[in-house]
């Protein structure tokens, strides 16, 4: 089997200001300007397919893949209606989605394909397609994000992620829709005031971007719990973009990072990065936190009088 | 104008499982029935709204969930279909709703004159959750009333449980005042479930009930601990526990929708009507309802 390819990587907000009001002010301007730079890569490369995985798809049952060859649908945002309507037509590698699915389970996750007319694709991956792919050129596969799963699942998530490439030969651009900090303004705000929420915040997420713009995506992915910790709201039990960023694109630190925005939304880190395997490293830096290969699931510790 | 009055409270948990196993013409997967606890209580309850005089179901709902704010359904009629984003295997929903868009204009507004962040939602793309359409559907299932959806702000995730209980009993108290001066007699609905950890897997067949039960033991103990207290009349004990409830067994009432019924209706302090108590994929749900009216309040279960 051959190793995964993935051409490189892209982090980006599911905020859909970029998208729907990019005018309204100089920062979600600058972002839909890092959108465009980043659709021209895809556009000049020789990507068979485009991998998303967005933190605003949760899942229950274990985690699901789109499989409807051609998803079609009006998408509305539960907060920022008011933006307007995102109208969306994508086009879904169904052989990808259905190797993935059996890949995923060969690791020990629960995993599923879902192709249902009306199916409700989130905001984070109407945004990211619409603009990252607005012609459907390349086909896409869209993975949940499990709301109880923690390390090991999104890793191992991940390398399912290569072995279906590897299956089928193909080469992927992997992207994750994430903010940085997640926490808003709990109030409406004119989008020419926008800033990051707290000056934590945003010392935060610059470090996250110092990180990103080294190339260290492995020592993020080990940062990831006290990421979580300082400066994402409790929505969910863990940060895990990194962690499937990381898994996906290999473990290492051996990127080319480029930063081509940083804005706020809203109030949240809004950021897009690029990373490109590269053949120098900056060295692994962080790694306290043992490889996973396979999921066993819950260990039920509880249950064998462990504690 | 004779002043408006809340004329029942009903607690309606969403699990899309129940509308599936009743095979209703809207929804399109097919089931063999399943989770019939929690159905029949459903079912009695939905006959008893019959015998009641209403104007408006008024329903908050988790899946409507914001952070800016509270937000209200702003225009009269929405048609489209709800697919579940969890379980779209089960729950592929066709709906046609009608909205009293007076009465929700006169709840944001009492909500603004609080202090409370509002928005009116007048998209007309906009997808009706499935929380909403679970309920109101188990409860009237003819849908010859109009709604008002209020929206869910997540104050448990951006502060503490603590804050969402005080913001969803303003907001309670807001949307009260608001019932009042409309002058029309509705019906408060609060979606949700009790404890809410799910299992992680499904069965082949979701509706094999030989794998149904509650997620472990200490999410039962809790949610009886909270039967116990409506049973009793002790609301605002209950309201009073529920940051620690809602932490220990990660329930739903973290959004804030029974805090708001029961603020709306004054803390009630007499019984509740129990009409059923079933797990679903792991999750604890009640179907329980506060009658104001001494008379047709009864002892069900």
């Amino acid at each position: 089997m051959e190793e995964a390819d993935i051409l490189f990587g892209i982090y980006c907000p599911p905020h859909p200001q970029p998208l729907l009001s990019p005018e309204a002010s100089e920062g979600y301007a600058k972002l839909r300007q890092a959108y465009d730079t980043c659709r021209e890569r895809i556009e000049n490369s020789d990507a068979d397919l485009i991998i998303v995985y967005s933190t605003t798809w949760p899942s229950i049952i274990g985690h699901q893949i789109q499989a409807h060859p051609e998803p079609e649908w009006v998408h509305v945002d539960d907060d920022f209606h008011y933006l307007g309507s995102m109208p969306y037509k994508f086009r879904m590698d169904v052989d990808f989605a259905e190797c993935l699915r059996d890949s995923a389970k060969e690791r020990g996750l629960h995993s599923r394909t879902i192709a249902y007319e009306g199916f409700p694709i989130d905001t984070g991956s109407v945004v990211a397609l619409k603009l990252l792919n607005p012609d459907n050129r390349i086909p896409a596969c869209i993975v949940s994000s499990n709301m109880y799963a923690n390390r090991a699942e999104t890793i191992v998530l991940g390398k399912s992620i290569r072995d279906a490439l590897s299956k089928q030969g193909k080469k992927a651009i992997a992207v994750v829709v994430s903010s940085l900090s997640n926490r808003m303004f709990t109030e409406h705000i004119n989008p020419t005031e926008d800033r990051i929420h707290s000056p934590k915040d945003d010392e935060w997420n610059r470090k996250i971007l110092e990180f990103f713009a080294d190339g260290r995506l492995e020592d993020l992915s080990q940062l990831s719990r006290e990421i979580h910790g300082q400066i994402r709201v409790q929505k969910v039990v863990a940060y895990k973009p990194a962690w499937w960023m990381a898994a996906t694109m290999g473990q290492h630190n051996n990127y080319h990072g480029e930063v081509l925005a940083y804005e706020a939304l809203h109030g949240s880190g809004g950021a897009v990065v690029t990373l490109t395997p590269s053949s120098g490293s900056f060295g692994d830096k962080e790694f306290d936190e043992d490889d996973v290969e396979y999921y066993h699931g819950d260990r039920d510790v509880l249950d064998k009088g462990m504690l | 104008m004779p002043k408006g009055e809340i004329v029942l409270g009903c607690l309606a948990p969403h699990p899309p499982h129940v509308v599936y196993a009743e095979n209703p013409d809207q929804n399109e997967p097919v089931s063999e029935g399943g989770w019939e606890t929690l159905r029949w209580g459903y079912n009695r309850l939905a006959r008893k709204l019959k015998t009641i005089d209403y104007d408006a179901l008024v329903i908050f709902t988790p899946h409507w969930q914001t952070y800016i704010g509270t937000h209200f359904l702003g225009l009269p009629e929405f048609k489209s279909k709800s697919v579940d984003p969890v379980f779209p295997n089960i729950f592929r929903y066709n709906y046609d709703i009608k909205v009293d868009v007076e009465l929700s204009e006169i709840m944001r507004e009492k909500a603004s004159e609080h202090g409370i962040i509002t928005k009116m939602m007048r998209n007309q793309d906009f997808r009706v959750d499935y929380g909403t359409i679970t309920s109101c559907h188990m409860l009237n299932p003819d849908w010859d009333k109009p709604i008002v959806t209020i929206s869910s702000n997540r104050n448990a995730h951006y502060y503490s449980a603590e804050v969402m209980n005080e913001q969803a009993a303003a907001l309670g108290r807001a949307c009260a005042e608001a019932i009042e001066e409309s002058g029309k007699k509705v019906v408060l609905i609060s979606s949700h479930s009790l404890s809410h950890r799910h299992f992680v897997t499904e069965s082949p067949l979701p509706e094999d009930m030989s794998r149904e039960h509650i997620y472990n033991h200490s999410q039962y103990v809790w949610d009886m601990k909270l039967v116990d207290l409506m049973r009793e009349g002790k609301m605002r004990e209950l309201i009073d526990i529920l940051p620690e409830f809602t932490e220990q067994t990660i329930a739903e009432t973290e959004a804030g929708g029974l805090t708001w019924m029961m603020s709306a209706m004054g803390f009630p302090q007499y019984s509740a009507e129990i009409y059923g108590y079933q797990s679903v994929i792991g999750t604890g749900n009640l179907v329980a309802a506060w009658d104001p009216n001494a008379v047709t309040r009864e002892i069900v279960l």
